[in-house]
């Protein structure tokens, strides 16, 4: 309820609307940067937005959010540019470039940060804001710039989308088809800063790394296309804004860039344990399935291996033998093989326990579990075997 | 005794002594993560251990307390094991999960800060830029001498790293050259790596006083990568890190000193300076690879991942070449 | 009846044959997309020169892994020497696939060989004089020892591999497990590599390496074990490299293999 009262102001109407439309874009282009497994390009670029907001503010004289955000997006570019040099030129692995960029482009920041604060006074009080974010200051000039920037990248991925998603999936595919791979990854990364750059107001350069990955990573557990990973991102990304923003809005001293980071990572952890076939929930209940079901062909291939080596089809098995055999337990193996009608229970020699034997379509599932390995008679062996 | 005492009463002294000292503990650790392809860990790690400190806090009212490093440290190897327990459960990769778990105790730990924390010390710039400057005004004593907290700090946690380093050196070298190899000879590569990942958490508190935490990524990550472009043996890479670590605290102090700007930033960017003479002049940079300069690589023979079926259809050859 | 139970009873107790170089027993692993190894019964008598040989997936390298405990199998146990391999490591030596490490790694081919004296060493002491010797003997017994003070990159693959072959020579191991010893190596590395094998036979050790090539199978190794998942046959090499096994092992598309295997 509270929620609606707040929606009806117009200062948090803004700012939703602002969140959502930073989630979107974040949770289209984050969904390249997760495939690409470039996530991390994010962490790099984000942090690497500091100094180029300082710098956009010394510049332009005053907290103006346009030239802030492109002197973001230049040092975003600069601090993915050294990545690559350094990845490309040198034996300077992937990790440690981006570790590098994004430490040294920060630590400059911060360095004009500081500048910013003892040279230029009181001027300064917005840039802090940069850091983990403030929705509050959002006002709707910086809307109307978020919402042109962010709607023209969207229309940009539209536009170029078989190529990317082809150079996503397989890059030397996509360069032998005669697609210019190396602009196409590179407008890619440009793109992904402007999603980042776009949302150091409400997120900050801190965290802003999250609102690319945890969106696209959630919906990565969900969808098996991805077209429905692109627009279900997107909408992870657009709630987790609106949701942070609300909430952070009704309580007071919060920061909004953690609040979204938490949002968006809630998606995730769920996604993580509940999304059909890839949930870790999911995955525990199959895989439970198959130890019990691999123990079971173990017995039920035993009792076939033993009755080939009798020569009879319905030679009875020792229940006490099998047991030992397969280092106890084979009891609820025998128990499921019952149920499923593949053994029965004989009655053989009864002083020296259960006796067990195949059944017509026991041998027939033996059979069929040995026919890929092309093995007429199970397990062969020749020379020292056993 | 008093002469020490009359150098180290100079404020300069104690922040230079403090920026060294963090950036020696700090490069001994890196060269081996940033070897081991780990180094955005160290970023996740700063991150992180700011939940444990602040999760300490508020337990216990304070934050100096040696449960500060011990909190600090369980949050980094909680950052760790939850970002390894993600890659092993297959659903995301490896840079993800990195970028999942980090900014989610981050945000956390902001939160607290926000909700329940306004008025300490703990503020969210402290976190960022570090208090060096004002370390030396915070003074233990230690018999006869007064030492400022962070230098006698960070003093220990640098003789605790260098410690691990020297002694652990050969199974440090084979747990992270040849994890295989190391599990069969019985040296537990996981449990070095947790060790060094540990460190690098304590040595993340230390360094947070002073250069902040995200800035201590600078020093874990680039002195590190500069002795790597300039030689081609381990113990020489350790060594050179520290020079540079050393070289980039006396340097970014004149720099923030000339300008009146962070100290802790002007440190960790002067290591940017060191890189980039690496980077062109280094026995691996770039003026040495135009010349051609180098050893040239033997050529590599071709992968030898021949599935059978290939080599099957063609006329029996013994002694295949490439 | 009886002789099965007995058999049974003596494999399930633990009669762990320290006759048997290597002895793996029902070994099952899985990864998450399925079954890699199934039910796994190997045995490698001492002083043969062995090669694990299956087409690709078929869980060569994960069987290895297995045995030296790099890998948690989901079922089965392996004895070395009639022990587990945690109490036998020191009789050990094992050489990795030449991929699987970073030759970018500031080190030289000389540290590279003294690794293989760590285990040895234990934890906290350093390697000497001595086992610098010993690396340079090593080195130079398969034609390296001109190249100890190498950068590891600027080695070509085949100097690489034997780098690594002589890592395993200094362990001074009586089970030698090698990943695909021969992929990727120049004619030279492979001449070396088969005159050393020749050579631990000689001293009575045992080799069990993953092979790849089904042409050379027969010249280089004296016994064969053919592994798709499951075991399907092992043996003498005479005795299981049959047009019948490989088909077995690598499904009716080796029909070439025939005169191959006969001749």
């Amino acid at each position: 309820m509270e929620m609606m009262v707040l929606l009806g102001d117009f200062t948090v109407r803004t700012v939703a609307l602002g969140a959502a439309l930073v989630g979107a874009v974040a949770g289209v282009l984050g969904s390249f940067a997760v495939l690409r497994q470039q996530s991390l390009l994010g962490d790099t670029l984000s942090h690497a937005a500091l100094p180029g907001v300082c710098l956009g503010f010394l510049l332009a004289g005053s907290r103006q959010l346009a030239p802030i955000l492109a002197g973001a997006l230049v040092s975003g570019a600069l601090a993915a540019l050294l990545v690559l040099l350094l990845t490309r030129t040198t034996r300077v692995k992937t990790d440690a470039a981006l570790g590098v960029s994004l430490s040294l482009f920060f630590a400059f920041g911060t360095v004009l940060l500081t500048y910013v604060q003892r040279h230029q006074g009181a001027a300064q009080a917005g840039l802090d804001a940069f850091l983990f974010g403030q929705a509050a200051a959002l006002v709707p000039a910086d809307l109307r710039l978020i919402g042109s920037v962010g709607a023209a990248s969207l229309l940009l991925v539209a536009l170029g989308w078989k190529e990317l998603k082809v150079t996503t999936f397989d890059a030397d595919f996509s360069r032998s088809l005669g697609r210019p791979v190396v602009a196409i990854e590179f407008a890619l990364t440009v793109l992904i800063a402007v999603a980042v750059v776009i949302g150091l107001q409400l997120v900050g350069v801190i965290l802003m790394v999250a609102l690319v990955i945890a969106p696209a990573a959630a919906a990565r557990q969900w969808a098996k296309r991805l077209e429905g990973m692109v627009l279900l991102s997107a909408l992870f990304g657009a709630v987790s804004g609106v949701a942070g923003a609300l909430l952070s809005a009704s309580v007071r001293g919060l920061a909004t860039g953690p609040v979204i980071v938490l949002v968006a990572s809630g998606f995730v952890a769920v996604s993580l344990l509940l999304a059909p076939g890839r949930g870790i929930a999911w995955q525990l209940v199959q895989a439970v399935a198959e130890r019990r079901s691999l123990r079971a062909h173990r017995v039920l291939l035993g009792l076939y291996q033993l009755a080939q080596d009798h020569g009879d089809p319905r030679y009875p098995s020792e229940q006490g033998m099998l047991d030992t055999y397969y280092r106890g337990g084979s009891a609820s193996a025998l128990g499921r093989l019952q149920r499923r009608g593949l053994v029965e229970r004989v009655e053989h020699m009864p002083e020296e326990g259960d006796h067990w034997v195949l059944t017509e379509a026991g041998q027939q599932q033996a059979r069929d579990l040995l026919e890929p390995f092309g093995s007429r008679d199970g397990a062969d062996r020749t020379g020292a075997g056993t | 005794m008093s002469a020490l005492q009359a150098w180290l009463d100079q404020p300069s002294v104690t922040i230079m002594l403090i920026g060294a000292l963090v950036g020696i503990a700090a490069s001994l650790l890196g060269a081996f993560l940033v070897l081991r392809r780990e180094s955005m860990l160290s970023d996740a790690i700063s991150h992180s251990v700011l939940l444990g400190i602040v999760v300490v806090y508020l337990l216990t009212g304070t934050v100096d307390t040696p449960l500060q490093v011990v909190g600090a440290a369980l949050a980094g190897l909680v950052t760790v094991w939850a970002t390894d327990l993600l890659v092993r459960s297959r659903r995301v990769k490896q840079d993800a999960a990195i970028g999942l778990v980090f900014p989610a105790l981050f945000a956390v730990a902001v939160l607290l800060i926000n909700l329940y924390a306004r008025d300490v010390h703990l503020d969210t710039d402290a976190v960022l830029l570090g208090e060096i400057a004002f370390a030396w005004l915070d003074v233990v004593s230690l018999g006869q001498l007064e030492v400022a907290r962070s230098l006698l700090t960070m003093l220990v946690i640098t003789a605790v790293n260098l410690a691990f380093v020297v002694l652990l050196y050969k199974e440090l070298k084979l747990a992270t050259f040849d994890p295989g190899l190391a599990t069969a000879l019985g040296k537990r590569p996981t449990l070095v790596g947790y060790a060094l990942l540990g460190l690098v958490s304590v040595t993340a508190v230390g360094a947070f006083d002073a250069v902040g935490a995200i800035l201590f990524v600078a020093f874990v990550i680039v002195p590190p990568t500069t002795a790597y472009l300039l030689t081609d043996r381990l113990w020489r890479m350790l060594a050179y890190g520290c020079v540079v670590a050393v070289g980039s605290s006396l340097a970014g102090y004149a720099l923030a000193r000339a300008y009146d700007v962070s100290v802790g930033g002007s440190m960790a960017s002067a290591t940017g300076a060191f890189l980039l003479l690496a980077l062109l002049f280094g026995r691996h940079g770039l003026i040495a690879r135009a010349l051609g300069r180098r050893a040239p690589r033997a050529p590599q023979a071709a992968d030898g991942s021949v599935v059978a079926e290939v080599s099957l259809a063609g006329p029996a050859e013994h002694g295949r070449g490439s | 009846m009886g002789e099965e139970v007995e058999r049974a009873l003596s494999t399930a107790q633990g009669v762990h044959e320290p006759s048997l170089a290597l002895h793996v027993e029902d070994l099952t692993a899985s990864y998450a997309s399925g079954a890699v190894l199934w039910d796994v019964d190997m045995n490698v008598p001492p002083g043969v020169l062995a090669a694990i040989v299956g087409p690709n997936g078929a869980g060569k390298s994960t069987l290895l892994k297995c045995v030296i405990g790099a890998l948690r199998p989901a079922a089965g146990h392996v004895y070395v020497f009639g022990r587990p391999y945690r109490q036998q490591r020191h009789r050990v030596a094992y050489v990795p696939q030449r991929t699987s490490v970073d030759w970018d790694f500031p080190t030289t081919a000389l540290d590279v060989v003294t690794m293989g004296l760590y285990g040895r060493l234990g934890w906290l002491r350093r390697p000497g004089k001595r086992e610098d010797d010993e690396a340079h003997e090593a080195l130079a017994m398969v034609g390296m020892d001109a190249f100890a003070e190498r950068q590891i990159s600027q080695l070509s693959g085949g100097q690489q591999q034997r780098v690594f072959l002589a890592r395993a020579l200094v362990q001074d191991a009586d089970l030698y497990l090698m990943d695909e010893p021969f992929a990727g190596v120049d004619a030279t590395t492979e001449r070396a590599i088969v005159d050393l094998f020749k050579d631990l036979r000689r001293r009575g050790k045992t080799v069990v390496a993953v092979h790849h090539d089904l042409q050379t199978v027969a010249t280089y190794f004296d016994w064969l074990a053919l592994l798709n998942v499951r075991l399907i046959a092992q043996g003498p090499v005479r005795e299981v490299y049959t047009a019948e096994h490989l088909r077995a092992a690598y499904g009716p598309r080796v029909v070439l293999l025939e005169q191959t295997a006969e001749a």
